[in-house]
């Protein structure tokens, strides 16, 4: 199993968001996670990311069998979990060129593979630039400053391209985006899918999942799955809302 | 004997050896020396060194009147700090002094004249006293003892309507071994009507010895004469720094500036601007980065005596460990200079709880129709981004050092001159390794 999810509780500031996440995404795989602004979608991937924000109250979180909570957010991203934010940062000053190419060559190094030179880098960010159908410019210009919402998302699925992750979590990377960036991106994700690799979609909505068909469909709920199925889930929820959910889930729990 | 008595007794040695200079420069010397006799070093009561503790300069035993210049260094030992560039013509000095057999003179167009400020009080005598600070001028206590104790310095004079290409570096090397010394460098850059140059004044050490470099540099600048001056500051972990500009502007003259401090104990960098006429345009920028118990001040003035000038002044900080940084920087806009144009900025980084900033905005606004604007903000690195740039697999140090480059590339950017750019990218990368500043340089 590449990520194995048991009983995951995390709080922020005190108030507990995630109150018992189970969740297991074999490699190869594409796992949905969808449910209502709240329900706890963004925490469950930033804590995957780790996010020095939440605190892990109880449960444990597998990646390659090993302890994923152990390790520092930079270790995860050089093992390979990388996580596409929804609110991606900007950094001033920092060309995109510099930035990817430090984050590149950690990861070699990390792998115990050579880091490339400038001219090396170059060429492969060129290659995967085309890819998500990026502007020469992109090269010099500072990472996500004066970008508009859909360069920044195209640029969260091009760093993904070039490191190459095992585990990538996007959360809701395909929200604000018109038709032909959604496409970019799908397109992006789809060029990522490979046996050896998973893919967790965090999305309030369908319509991604027209582009990228999912292997399983979680629906979270107060801070729990509280329905999973598959692509079939997807379409019911888009046809009747995610009312029906909570009710049922609060019945559960009554 | 107080700091004020050693200089004093300092200058009465040189004057029984007898005063070096013309007989109009002994006098200035003697009118400079009474003026500091009379105000002695500023306290932390004057307001212009309110946050500037001078107390670890009079506190020195310098040696100041030392029987020889020092040993000359290598060229091996000043290769580091001399801009990349085999075409430039480079004048060094060592410890204060002009030193031919280690400077560069490449063949210079039309009547440019450049060397030694020394040889030219012989050589080109008339030229010097006419732009060389006007007598009675007021001085300060720093001013003053320049004034009286200078020995030599860069000068540099380009006539009407030339353009000189290729920059101009000045290297002030302090070997200083031993007892502490006081250089006194003295620059004289006059620029001609339409005329253009780039001036790169850099203060380095060889060794980590303490000594004061207390430079005045002097820029003249005829109608539409364009200086680009850079000034980069590598003084070592133990030595003061403490120098002036002073810009005298002509109508239509364009003078833009990048001072980056990376070393020194403490610095306190004076930038005084005439805008005496009409269209004249001043652009200072500046970068200080300093760690450890570093202090650096820089204190602007920006003298708007005639309309429609323009001034912009954009300062940032990097402050690390327990260092302190001060800016004050003042704006007057004098009776009359309607439609001036004048913004100001200080923005500093902060990389440590302990390290502390005072900022000061200071504008004196005497005419109408003006537009004056200034802007502070002091500010960490957020949580936020540095956790972005560790989900990309670079560590806490790497994502500091990062996002801190980040934040000096908006004053890097503004340098233009690419042998410097690259040399200043590759000080501060070295200067911010591991994410934190220290001290002493790398």
């Amino acid at each position: 199993m590449l990520l194995e999810i048991r009983n995951l509780h995390a709080a922020v500031e005190g108030k507990e968001i995630l109150r018992g996440i189970d969740l297991a995404v074999d490699a190869g795989e594409v796992h949905a996670v969808m449910g209502p602004n709240g329900s706890g979608k963004s925490t469950l991937a930033q804590v995957i990311a780790g996010h020095p924000g939440y605190t892990v109250t109880a449960g444990e979180v597998l990646y390659e069998g090993r302890n994923l909570l152990e390790m520092p957010p930079e270790v995860r991203a050089r093992e390979g979990v990388f996580l596409a934010f929804q609110y991606p940062v900007g950094l001033p000053g920092v060309a995109n060129a510099q930035f990817l190419k430090a984050a590149v060559n950690a990861t070699r190094t990390h792998r115990g593979l050579e880091e490339l030179d400038a001219m090396e880098f170059l060429e492969w960010l060129k290659q995967k630039m085309a890819l998500v159908e990026m502007d020469a410019s992109f090269i010099s210009r500072p990472v996500n400053e004066g970008f508009s919402g859909g360069e920044k998302k195209r640029n969260e699925i091009l760093q993904m391209a070039l490191l190459e992750p095992k585990l990538a979590i996007l959360d809701e990377t395909d929200s604000g985006l018109d038709i032909d960036a959604l496409r970019i991106v799908a397109g992006g994700i789809n060029q990522l899918r490979r046996p050896d690799n998973a893919i967790l979609l965090v999305t309030h909505y369908q319509r991604i999942l027209s582009y990228v068909t999912p292997d399983r469909v979680h629906v979270l709920a107060g801070g729990r799955i509280v329905k999973s199925g598959d692509r079939a889930l997807a379409l019911e929820l888009e046809a009747r809302g995610y009312d029906w959910i909570q009710e049922e889930a609060e019945a559960l729990s009554r | 004997m107080t700091s004020k008595e050693t200089f004093l007794a300092a200058f009465d040695e040189l004057q029984r050896r007898g005063l070096t200079g013309p007989a109009w420069l002994r006098e200035r010397r003697g009118e400079a020396i009474a003026r500091f006799a009379e105000r002695g070093f500023p306290t932390p009561r004057d307001e212009d060194w309110k946050y500037t503790s001078l107390a670890p300069i009079t506190a020195t035993a310098f040696d100041l009147n030392p029987d020889d210049d020092g040993p000359e260094p290598s060229e091996e030992a000043i290769a580091p700090f001399c801009v990349d560039a085999p075409t430039w013509t480079r004048l060094v000095f060592v410890n204060g002094r002009f030193s031919a057999k280690l400077s560069m003179l490449r063949p210079l167009p039309g009547s440019v004249r450049i060397g030694s400020l020394g040889e030219a009080l012989i050589t080109d005598a008339d030229a010097v006293r006419a732009r060389l600070q006007a007598p009675g001028e007021p001085l300060d206590a720093f001013a003053a003892l320049n004034a009286a104790f200078w020995q030599d310095g860069a000068f540099l004079e380009v006539p009407d309507g030339v353009t000189v290409d290729e920059p101009i570096q000045l290297l002030f090397v302090a070997t200083t071994p031993g007892r502490a010394r006081v250089h006194h460098p003295r620059n004289l850059i006059v620029l001609g009507r339409e005329s253009h140059a780039t001036v790169v004044e850099s203060y380095v050490a060889l060794g980590a010895d303490t000594y004061l470099t207390n430079a005045v540099t002097e820029v003249v600048m005829g109608p539409s004469g364009r200086l680009d001056h850079l000034e980069i500051l590598l003084e070592s972990g133990r030595a003061f720094h403490v120098g002036a500009t002073r810009v005298h502007q002509a109508r239509d003259s364009r003078y833009a500036s990048c001072a980056v401090t990376l070393g020194g104990r403490l610095v306190r960098n004076e930038v005084h601007a005439l805008l005496a006429a009409e269209g004249a345009d001043c652009r200072l920028n500046g970068l200080y980065v300093v760690g450890g118990r570093q202090h650096a001040d820089t204190h602007t003035v920006i003298d708007h005596a005639s309309p429609r000038a323009t001034s912009r002044q954009l300062y940032k900080g990097i402050l690390d460990g327990r260092a302190r940084g001060v800016f004050n920087g003042r704006i007057i806009v004098r009776p009359g200079a309607d439609g001036t144009d004048a913004h100001q900025a200080n923005k500093n980084l902060m990389l440590s709880d302990e390290a502390e900033v005072d900022s000061k905005p200071q504008l004196e606004i005497f005419a109408d129709d003006v537009k004056c604007g200034h802007g502070a903000a002091d500010g960490q690195l957020p949580a936020e981004t540095i956790f972005y740039v560790k989900s990309r697999g670079l560590d806490e140090a790497a994502a500091r050092a990062l996002l801190t480059y980040g934040f000096a590339h908006e004053v890097l950017e503004r340098i233009h001159v690419a042998p410097v750019r690259t040399w200043l990218e590759g000080l501060l990368t070295a200067r911010l390794t591991g994410g934190r500043v220290t001290e002493e340089l790398a």
